[in-house]
């Protein structure tokens, strides 16, 4: 295919996902808010008071960055993975694609890109929301944005390889709730690492996720537990490893083709 | 690195009106479909293909038949990249779908044996969108769609979702998605399984019109009056090997007779059939006869011995389904 018809095929994954993500929007952008604003509720209003600040950041601030990044991972994994999943495991019209000369790659970053599209697209929406509740400003632009759309894009990364594995409904979501949603949780959405026990300290410093949070949280707050650079570096590795592997797995058609 | 595309009649290309399409499929080229001692086992452990073997010249119409579980499926998801092969090649025009898949995928479109698109989508939307995982952009790939779509019955329906087709209609709209990128070679799986008669015969006259414009056609199927009626070259594989393969008169010869239906008077079949020992005569109900008439033998001989009897012959026609005859005696072979 030559580069135009590339630019084509990879609009035509992205358009189709595209449309269907905003014919359900009660479904697929709905949720997150109504829920961060619940946290929002919960952490700022009833419980903010009791809680204390982090140093001169009241808690309903500190934990704005988080919850949005708790909405960003979960959902651009799950559009992805359902999306893959369904494709193969209902009617098997993932066959449209895979007749086609488009390259693996292509497929891909069109997958990713409706994931990372409304990744990004609810992450923005919980942002929005927690103005009713917190004063939120920014460090540093730049910073976010690209936490915003790296974490995106590795985790539709992950959902893509997610859905290509599974092979029941189980299969995509088991991961989510008994992997990711841990991460996440654990990554200090809610809370400094420095406020942990040594033996948990140490142990978030293996989970992937808390280096994803800490390094998006460190653009609105200017301050983190570990470098920015060390965090932009691990979530770089992220979307290197399981960039690579999707694209293996499309290319040698392992979990799709029989 | 895939080689470029020597066809770029997806992107662009003539589109007549009430017609298909022009071809550049020229006779004498690069076979349609050249499959060298094709195999597969699959993870389970079952040996699919055991060595399949076929070619099919550019413009042809080709039918690969064989009972439910001979390979004919298999076949057709390697040359379409849906299954991996175990061992052998595939060439499409030439590309071989592992040095050039890019190229070899291009010149085929394909109808699945089971409907796999999505049913929440409207029907124009389905070949539009087949037609951008080709290249094709959406200004040119409407249009076209709405052309193949009108050629199949289905204009009145494209803003329909899916689902609320009839079950013809889904094999329709299969052919007009499979259709979109003017492929060269057309593979249909089945494609009439489920179709009642009078769209069946609609479909194969379409289906006549596209090979008369060049595209080659590649179909499998269970009728085998739809083979017989519409295809110059038949493959027959059972157990995952080709039995037969030729032309269709040439896989006919292979009866080494021909069965005949003879229309008599009410109740004169039992007699006939007792002046006629040379001929393996059957009586199918008291009034009608058939007539194997092996080589030595002849219609005009059987009818004037019954016409000497005073057993008057109103009709005599050929006994529908002869390559239906050949199949079963090859396949009934390799079971033994």
């Amino acid at each position: 295919m030559n580069p135009a018809e590339i630019a084509v095929s990879y609009y035509t994954i992205l358009r189709k996902d595209m449309v269907r993500i905003l014919r359900i929007w009660p479904q697929t952008f709905l949720p997150s808010v109504v829920t961060s604003a619940l946290y929002f509720l919960i952490f700022g209003a009833f419980l903010g008071s009791r809680i204390g600040a982090f140093g001169d950041i009241p808690y309903v601030s500190f934990v704005v960055p988080g919850l949005i990044m708790l909405a960003v991972v979960t959902n651009s994994f799950a559009n992805v993975a359902t999306v893959m999943f369904s494709a193969k495991f209902f009617s098997r019209n993932i066959d449209e694609i895979l007749v086609s000369p488009t390259p693996p790659w292509v497929i891909v970053a069109g997958f990713v890109s409706s994931g990372v599209v409304r990744g990004v697209l609810v992450g923005i929406l919980v942002y929005l929301t927690s103005l009713f509740f917190a004063a939120v400003s920014f460090h540093n632009v730049l910073v976010v944005i690209v936490f915003l759309i790296l974490t995106s894009v590795a985790l539709s990364l992950g959902g893509l390889v997610n859905g290509i594995y599974a092979k029941s409904f189980d299969g995509i979501s088991i991961i989510p709730t008994f992997v990711l949603a841990p991460l996440v949780y654990l990554g200090g959405v809610f809370y400094s690492v420095e406020v942990l026990p040594e033996f948990w300290r140490g142990l978030t410093h293996v989970n992937p996720l808390f280096y994803i949070i800490d390094g998006f949280r460190y653009g609105f707050l200017g301050s983190s537990d570990v470098s920015p650079w060390l965090s932009f570096a691990v979530l770089l590795g992220l979307v290197a490893v399981l960039g690579a592997f999707a694209i293996h797995l499309i290319r040698t058609g392992l979990g799709l083709r029989q | 690195m895939d080689k470029p595309a020597q066809d770029n009649r997806a992107a662009g290309g003539s589109f007549s009106a009430g017609a298909a399409w022009t071809t550049d499929a020229a006779p004498g080229g690069a076979p349609a479909l050249a499959v060298r001692d094709l195999r597969k086992v699959y993870a389970t452990g079952t040996e699919a293909l055991k060595g399949v073997s076929l070619e099919m010249p550019p413009g042809d119409f080709f039918a690969l038949l064989g009972p439910n579980g001979a390979g004919k499926t298999t076949v057709i998801g390697i040359v379409t990249g849906i299954v991996d092969k175990s061992g052998g090649s595939v060439s499409v025009f030439g590309d071989d779908i592992d040095r050039h898949p890019q190229a070899a995928r291009r010149h085929i479109g394909v109808v699945p044996q089971e409907l796999n698109f999505n049913i929440f989508e409207k029907v124009i939307d389905i070949v539009v969108t087949q037609g951008g995982y080709y290249g094709i952009p959406r200004k040119i790939a409407y249009p076209r769609a709405e052309e193949i779509l009108e050629q199949l019955g289905l204009h009145d329906k494209r803003n329909d979702k899916s689902m609320t087709l009839s079950g013809g209609m889904k094999r329709r709209l299969m052919i007009a998605r499979a259709l979109i990128h003017r492929p060269r070679l057309l593979i249909l799986d089945e494609p009439t399984a489920g179709v009642d008669v009078e769209l069946r015969r609609g479909m194969w006259d379409f289906l006549r019109r596209l090979t008369a414009q060049g595209t080659s056609i590649l179909l499998t199927t269970h009728y085998l009056e739809e083979a017989e009626q519409l295809c110059r070259h038949v493959a027959i594989i059972n157990r995952g090997q080709i039995v037969a393969a030729g032309t269709v008169r040439d896989i006919l010869a292979q009866l080494h007779a021909e069965t005949v239906v003879l229309d008599l008077a009410p109740g004169a079949a039992e007699r006939a059939a007792s002046l006629l020992p040379a001929f393996r005569a059957a009586v199918a109900d008291p009034s009608t006869l058939e007539l194997e008439i092996a080589s030595g033998h002849s219609l005009g001989e059987a009818i004037v011995a019954l016409e000497t009897a005073g057993i008057g012959v109103r009709m005599a026609r050929g006994k529908a389904g002869r390559l239906e005859e050949v199949f079963m005696k090859l396949t009934a072979e390799g079971e033994k």
